[in-house]
């Protein structure tokens, strides 16, 4: 039942009802309710470096859910790890699961292509495809044989992302032809065409301007009405002002590589007004980045 | 100096001037590699420029209609033209691409996609490599033993088998470089959304390498369109038009120019001349649209 959710396209009814079963107790692996991905992991290899270690971190449905941490403590490692595109990493290793409606998406019978269908990602540089702007949107549809309405849903994904005032009249122009902040919007609204239940978003801002990146925030906060969303973010404001849940992610050098692992993972507004462990006060003081 | 004097602020002058001294060593090795660096490049191009205007002197006295419309006359005949061969080289060179384009584009879609560093990858770009420096008329050698001899007779057909050797290198090497200029963050984008490999080359990789690959097709076109030896002893020649058979024999401007140039008629000298205008006048035509749809103005 559930494995055909991943593989088949889905029809709008379908979704509504998966959507539904999210916010249920999924039986089998025990997870609390309105975790739409339990993510636990134990051990994250490259090659012989140990990248992340011991980092459970349950995403919540309908809300925004943030990385923060210094660079280099994984957390972009750990929100790629939830749709499976380290796989394109060399020797990248896994031990742990991640749980997404119930299923294990490391078992071994799991087709990852399936995986990357149903969770969308926004990558931290804007990188819209070379084809026009209603091609870029209409991409996932295609890409799922979407019997329904392309050009309705185009519009809509593009309304979604706050795009559509500005490029209605000119769909049929290069997507590279837009400025930086559009360029990021479109590939958001390319996302959400497909309607993910869960959208990555991976410092989605690192390359605004601040007018841009609040333009993107505000986005969010519409998107976490429909969409669940992980998000990696360098911004500590930017994770306070959207995030309802923040996740602390620190490297750990005792063991002379340089190994991420989850500090403290709780409502955004107790971490950063009342951090519980001394590393998050003293990053969250900004006592080093 | 007064305004010195009124500035408490003005650096104490200092010894050496910043004026520019013509008399200086570095100053005149300086200008001397400038002047040198653009006369060896004006050079470079004189052998360009000097042929094409042989070309016109010698070539543009016979253009008219009846140049490209009518057969070539035998031997000492007035009047006629090159029609044939213009249609021949077009056809040739039809069939070199028909040939070579699958073949040099499916290969740099492996060794761009999929082969990459592994061992059969390695040797295939190698090989595409020394092939690029065949000498062309090993190509026709090759072309006369496989299609000649097994069919029997010179044809179309084994002169476009002939051009191909030659075209399948440069199309290959240059399709793979256009393939991996592909951004890889858009190869993710794709993949992120779920998009299989080989989704992701015919969808994403192969549209964004398109006008990079056309490029590469036409340089090689325009490269083998001038060959004359791969097609002496494959394609031969022939005085009459071209009649949709391939596995006959037929005309080329480049075996035209070959076989006129040095006949002691007058009348065919000159229309090697103007074959040799016409001919060239494809390939730079060639050139600068390759040149042109290797811009892409969508991009800033």
């Amino acid at each position: 039942m559930n494995t055909q959710q991943l593989t088949a396209p889905m029809t709008d009814e379908q979704e509504r009802s998966a959507r539904a079963s999210a916010t249920l107790p999924v039986g089998r692996t025990g997870m609390a309710p309105g975790v739409v991905m339990d993510c636990r992991i134990k051990t994250l290899h490259y090659g012989n470096f140990l990248a992340v270690r011991d980092t459970d971190i349950p995403i919540v449905s309908n809300e925004i859910t943030a990385f923060i941490g210094p660079s280099g403590c994984g957390k972009s490692t750990v929100l790629r790890s939830l749709n499976r595109m380290n796989d394109f990493v060399n020797g990248f290793r896994f031990t742990g699961s991640v749980h997404y409606r119930g299923q294990d998406i490391y078992a071994p019978q799991i087709d990852p292509v399936a995986v990357r269908r149903s969770i969308g990602m926004v990558f931290q540089q804007p990188n819209p495809f070379a084809m026009s702007i209603y091609k870029n949107v209409a991409f996932g549809l295609k890409l799922n044989n979407f019997k329904g309405d392309h050009a309705e849903r185009v519009e809509n994904a593009l309304r979604g992302a706050a795009l559509w005032d500005e490029v209605k009249d000119k769909l049929n122009t290069s997507g590279l032809s837009l400025s930086g902040g559009q360029q990021q919007r479109l590939c958001i609204a390319r996302a959400i065409a497909v309607e993910p239940e869960l959208l990555l978003m991976d410092e989605p801002c690192s390359a605004l301007d601040p007018i841009a990146t609040r333009r993107v925030e505000d986005l969010m906060l519409e998107l976490k009405e429909k969409y669940t969303i992980a998000i990696v973010t360098h911004n500590l404001q930017q994770a306070q002002r959207v995030a309802d849940r923040t996740a602390f992610l620190f490297v750990d050098t005792t063991a002379g590589g340089r190994t991420g692992y989850l500090i403290e993972y709780r409502p955004s507004a107790e971490l950063f007004e009342n951090p519980r462990e001394e590393r998050t006060k003293a990053y969250i003081r900004g006592e080093f980045s | 100096m007064a305004h010195t004097a009124s500035n408490p602020h003005e650096v104490p002058s200092q010894k050496s001037s910043f004026h520019r001294s013509l008399g200086e060593p570095r100053t005149l090795v300086n200008t001397g590699l400038t002047v040198l660096a653009v006369a060896l490049s004006l050079l470079a191009m004189f052998p360009l420029f000097s042929v094409l205007y042989m070309l016109l002197v010698k070539g543009a006295a016979l253009l008219s209609p009846s140049l490209f419309s009518q057969l070539t006359p035998g031997a000492g005949m007035e009047g006629g033209g090159i029609g044939n061969a213009i249609v021949g080289t077009l056809v040739v060179v039809l069939v070199a691409t028909a040939l070579a384009l699958p073949l040099g584009f499916m290969a740099a879609v492996y060794l761009a996609e999929y082969g990459g560093e592994t061992k059969l990858a390695t040797i295939v770009r190698f090989c595409g490599k020394v092939l690029t420096g065949l000498p062309s008329i090993l190509a026709g050698v090759f072309a006369y033993a496989m299609v000649v001899v097994t069919t029997g007779s010179f044809s179309a057909f084994a002169g476009g088998a002939a051009m191909a050797i030659l075209m399948v290198p440069t199309v290959m090497l240059t399709s793979e470089s256009a393939l991996r200029a592909v951004p890889s963050k858009m190869k993710m984008a794709a993949f992120g959304m779920g998009a299989t490999r080989a989704q992701v080359v015919l969808r994403i990789v192969i549209p964004t390498a398109t006008p990079g690959i056309l490029t590469g097709v036409m340089l090689a076109l325009a490269r083998a369109m001038g060959e004359t030896a791969p097609l002496l002893f494959t394609a031969l020649f022939s005085d009459y038009w071209f009649e949709g058979k391939l596995l006959q024999p037929i005309a080329s401007l480049s075996v035209l120019i070959y076989n006129f140039a040095g006949s002691p008629f007058e009348h065919q000298v000159a229309l090697a001349w103007a074959a040799s205008l016409v001919l060239v006048t494809i390939v730079l035509v060639l050139n600068i649209i390759a040149q042109v749809a290797t811009r892409r103005p969508e991009e800033h």
